[in-house]
């Protein structure tokens, strides 16, 4: 059912040494179209990340031009109320959206990991304990959780992130605790322990290295998804604060002007790229995995 | 399968129970004074509110005592009170609930019949151009950021051609019908307002359907792929074996099937239309729990959030034990045995 | 003679698959029933005789080409429209499954799948006459309390009783053909045989021609007026049911009849080397000749026509008996 061990691109491997970038290329040249397409546009945007400064844009947060231009040669997505460049902002919103999405999805892949491989390897107390706190927190509706945390710890970006991962976490929690479940019973595992080795030492040695397939799909899927969340938070006012060019601030300053629709449209189609691209490179991931597994 | 309900239905108390305590752990991280969080600044003043509030919250009590108080103050249904509006959480909560019911409820009929619909024909005419371009509208439905397709499509319907009318649930200066279930358009056809009626419907209609919509792609993507696996089981030969055309075996045979699948992700998806409903309301000023709850967070309004959180919960938790019921109940191997 | 129930001849069928091969599951079939006649189909799984049944009656996916000529009652059916197709089916053609557990449809009860299977070809029939004929239906096959036991549904029934309400639902239009696609297999042992005798009663009883597709020549013996046996996409021999036991011509007859178990026999049961080939690896030649024991070299390069042989018709180079009259 599981990938074999060699299927898992950037995974965390005890096998010996391979080379990576073959296995990579090879892993690429299966992917289907659309996962190759959903690649390229989170490429783009890592590349749009990084090298921002590079780009000849206007200063996002500067007044260059007549406040609520229409889009045009010079300003492409138009101008907001303020006079600044709709177009440089929506490149700059990246800057916030993407490594954010990245961080939460990191935490909540560690956090959820640990605590879910803790409760499937030593069942007991442990697993009542995570299990019952994670069927609480998914007991919420993901956006009201978020919204709670975010407004009790204060408006803010750090706040909005640590409110994402509380949402998130339970969810590799889950995936992890059943497939460390199921990997516990295979004979090298059980070889291990009739050796005698420290059960710590089997968990991260010879249980873990296995169970990174799920995870590594969920988590592409839900990268977009992290995104949309951390926009969503932004909208309501509970996330990145004005002047910063986040994606959903700048949707929520078009809201109060909705006759100049291109105040929005740049950061709508943002997000949008960045979820639909996910979706597809996960999509794409679960079919090669379900694939080389079958 | 029943003792799984029977589980579940355990279960609900102590996760409810669960719900409230991180909801009172959230109040109490609250930066600064307490106090803070149940009383507005302005009241800050008057010392006979202000001592109030704290013996009613026990807030000169230490952590486990306000906490029983607390849980107490919930099961009285006593939510706080809201810093906005210095009226009980809970009364406002109960007023502007039928709101966001009425316009989850459409848009859960709206997402249901375009993603049944969109699925069956997509299955029916699998590979066909119009197959891809009803994966594409169903993807594209789960993946728009809902605050920005209502803006636009606001925009476009209300603005550049006057389709539809603006934000809220009715016109400026039209009286709400008498109140009966709380819908604005069941209400009117009670009162035989047909105008009225009208009225309400055309102010649903949009933001009505950008939920659906946002619904329907998950739905439409799970319709498919059950289809098209039902075709190609034995029943569906044996259908055709029998003589019954494809829109039979497509109808009566794999959807039918189709059903017990699609039941279970309902409850998934009133997830999505919780977090859909929170941001439509906040775009279509449709006075709801969820413009509600926005309101409350951009003031900080404590009281108002935590309510919504746990009133918002306690529905969540419901649907997903209506949907394992509904579950058991369309699927007749379940009756037996367990 | 009659004019037969089923004419078979030059039934073709060919499938491509993902990477664009073609592949011939079935290579030139002549099969004939007369009315009320049982014609036992007999082979292993690979050797395209459901094929041969699915491909007449359409219920082939759409991937399959179909040519050659199947007449029934002589109508020809390859190429006939959908809509026409489908009033044969179930109507005048019943179809008997091999697993009924999943051939039924689990979430309707096993009434409401009778009733659809009279109302699809006469709307006129209410839904509670229908229910009647259910009832009806359910006594013929010996279902006891037939009043309930159309109420309930697939998983409520034991594998027999599923099998028996199977056969009562492709009787449910008074067909002329009864295609019973490896009846039996899914069920215990004990009660395979409740089931062929009930199958055989009831043909006689109501007169209806049986095709009896199985891989179990013993299932054939006791029933069949005539056999068919087919290997790799095609018959290689066919005949009387009597000749085809007792004056055995193709090699590969041979193998099945020493592969059937019975209570009289000596010496250990015998069993066929080797596995049928896949559809898209058919070696060259006869497709019999690597698990052949009497295979020569022009085996390898030939395959063998059909030709008469004694009562029957048998193709191999080197049949078990030999030929008594010129290839017809």
């Amino acid at each position: 059912m599981t990938a074999a061990p060699d299927a898992a691109p950037g995974a965390v491997l005890p096998a010996p040494r391979r080379r990576p970038l073959v296995g990579l290329a090879r892993a690429w040249r299966r992917l289907p179209p659309t996962a190759k397409v959903g690649a390229a546009i989170l490429l783009f945007w890592v590349v749009v990340v990084l090298t921002i400064q590079l780009w000849p844009l206007a200063d996002p947060l500067k007044m260059v031009g007549r406040r609520l231009q229409e889009p045009s040669a010079e300003f492409w997505l138009g101008t907001d109320a303020l006079g600044r460049d709709v177009f440089a902002r929506t490149l700059h919103g990246a800057v916030w959206s993407i490594p954010i999405a990245f961080v939460v999805v990191a935490c909540a892949v560690a956090i959820g990991s640990a605590l879910g491989a803790v409760a499937g390897f030593f069942g007991g107390w442990w697993d009542s304990i995570i299990m019952r706190l994670v069927d609480v927190t998914v007991s919420f509706p993901p956006i009201l959780l978020a919204m709670a945390v975010a407004a009790m710890l204060g408006p803010g970006l750090l706040n909005a992130s640590i409110a994402m991962i509380i949402v998130w976490w339970p969810i590799y929690a889950r995936l992890m605790r059943a497939q460390v479940l199921e990997v516990r019973e295979r004979e090298h595992v059980e070889a291990a322990v009739a050796g005698g080795a420290p059960s710590g030492r089997i968990l991260v040695v010879h249980v873990l290295p296995l169970c990174w397939t799920p995870t590594l799909i969920n988590a592409t899927m839900d990268f977009g998804q992290v995104v949309l969340l951390a926009a969503s938070l932004s909208f309501i006012g509970l996330g990145a604060t004005p002047p910063s060019p986040e994606w959903g601030s700048m949707i929520s300053e078009g809201a109060t002007r909705f006759y100049n629709w291109w105040i929005a449209f740049g950061p709508g189609m943002a997000i949008l790229s960045v979820v639909l691209a996910s979706s597809f490179l996960g999509d794409g991931l679960r079919d090669l995995f379900d694939r080389r597994s079958a | 399968m029943l003792a799984y309900i029977a589980r579940r239905l355990i279960a609900i108390p102590f996760l409810l129970l669960g719900v409230a305590s991180v909801s009172f752990l959230l109040s109490q991280m609250t930066k600064g004074d307490p106090l803070a969080a149940l009383v507005p600044e302005r009241m800050m003043d008057n010392p006979e509110i202000v001592a109030a509030v704290k013996a009613q919250w026990g807030l000169d009590q230490p952590l486990p005592v306000r906490y029983g108080i607390y849980i107490s103050n919930l099961l009285q249904g006593d939510l706080g009170t809201s810093f906005a509006t210095r009226r009980p959480v809970a009364v406002d909560i109960a007023e502007r609930l039928p709101a966001t019911l009425e316009l989850v409820f459409a848009a859960m009929i709206i997402g249901t019949i375009m993603g049944v619909g969109l699925g069956l024909l997509s299955a029916r005419f699998r590979g066909s151009v119009f197959d891809g371009l009803a994966r594409i509208f169903a993807l594209i439905g789960s993946s728009l950021p809902i605050f920005w397709s209502g803006l636009i499509l606001l925009y476009l319907l209300s603005v550049r051609v006057a389709l539809v009318p603006g934000t809220g649930r009715l016109p400026p200066r039209v009286e709400p019908p008498p109140d009966v279930t709380g819908f604005y358009t069941v209400d009117a056809l009670l009162a035989g307002d047909l105008d009225l009626f009208a009225q309400a419907l055309a102010h649903l209609a949009l933001p009505a359907l950008v939920l659906g919509w946002a619904v329907s792609g998950v739905i439409t993507r799970l319709v498919r792929s059950s289809l098209i696996e039902g075709l190609s089981q034995d029943y569906a030969r044996t259908a055709r074996a029998k003589g019954a055309p494809e829109r039979v075996v497509l109808i009566n045979h794999a959807l039918r099937n189709a059903l017990i699948p699609l039941l279970t992700i309902l409850g998934f998806t009133f997830a999505y239309l919780i977090t859909g409903a929170v941001l439509t309301e906040a775009i279509f000023a449709w006075p709801g729990i969820g413009s509600y709850a926005v309101r409350g967070a951009a003031s900080l309004d404590y009281p108002a959030i935590g309510g919504v959180t746990i009133v918002g919960s306690i529905a969540f938790l419901l649907a997903n034990l209506l949907t394992d019921i509904a579950y058991a109940w369309a699927n007749p191997r379940i009756k037996v045995g367990g | 003679m009659s004019a037969p129930l089923l004419d078979i001849a030059d039934l073709r069928v060919s499938f491509r698959n993902d990477r664009g091969e073609e592949a011939e599951a079935l290579r030139g079939v002549d099969l004939t029933l007369e009315p009320g006649k049982v014609l036992g189909v007999v082979g292993e799984s690979g050797s395209g005789k459901s094929v041969a049944m699915m491909a007449f009656l359409q219920l082939l996916p759409p991937t399959a080409r179909i040519s050659g000529s199947a007449r029934f009652k002589g109508e020809q059916l390859v190429g006939m429209s959908p809509s026409k197709i489908r009033r044969i089916r179930g109507k005048a053609v019943g179809c008997i499954f091999q697993d009924p557990l999943s051939a039924f449809n689990p979430v309707i009860t096993l009434g409401d799948q009778i009733i659809e299977a009279i109302r699809l070809h006469d709307r006129s029939i209410t839904r509670r006459a229908a229910l009647k004929e259910a009832e009806r239906l359910f006594e013929l096959v010996a279902i006891p309390q037939p009043a309930r036991r159309v109420r309930q549904h697939p998983h409520e029934f034991s594998g027999g009783m599923r099998q028996r309400a199977m056969i009562a639902m492709a009787l449910a239009n008074s067909p002329d053909l009864l295609i019973a696609d490896e009846p039996t297999t899914a069920l215990d042992v004990t009660v395979q045989a409740q089931i062929l005798d009930l199958l055989g009663d009831l043909r006689k009883e109501l007169g209806i021609g049986l095709i009896l597709i199985t891989h179990d020549l013993g299932v054939v013996a006791g029933m069949a007026d005539d056999i068919a046996v087919m290997y790799g996409g095609r018959v290689v021999e066919t005949g009387p049911t009597d000749p085809i036991f007792y004056e055995t011509a193709h090699p590969y007859t041979a193998g099945l009849i020493d592969a059937v178990p019975t209570l009289d026999a000596d010496g250990p049961l015998r069993q066929i080397e080797g596995t049928p080939p896949s559809i898209f690896s058919r070696p060259p030649g006869c497709s019999f000749h690597p698990r052949c024991g009497r295979a020569q070299a022009i085996c390898m390069t030939e395959d063998p026509p059909l030709r008469r042989l004694g009562a029957g018709r048998c193709a191999c180079h080197f049949p078990v008996r030999t030929p008594q009259e010129a290839p017809a």
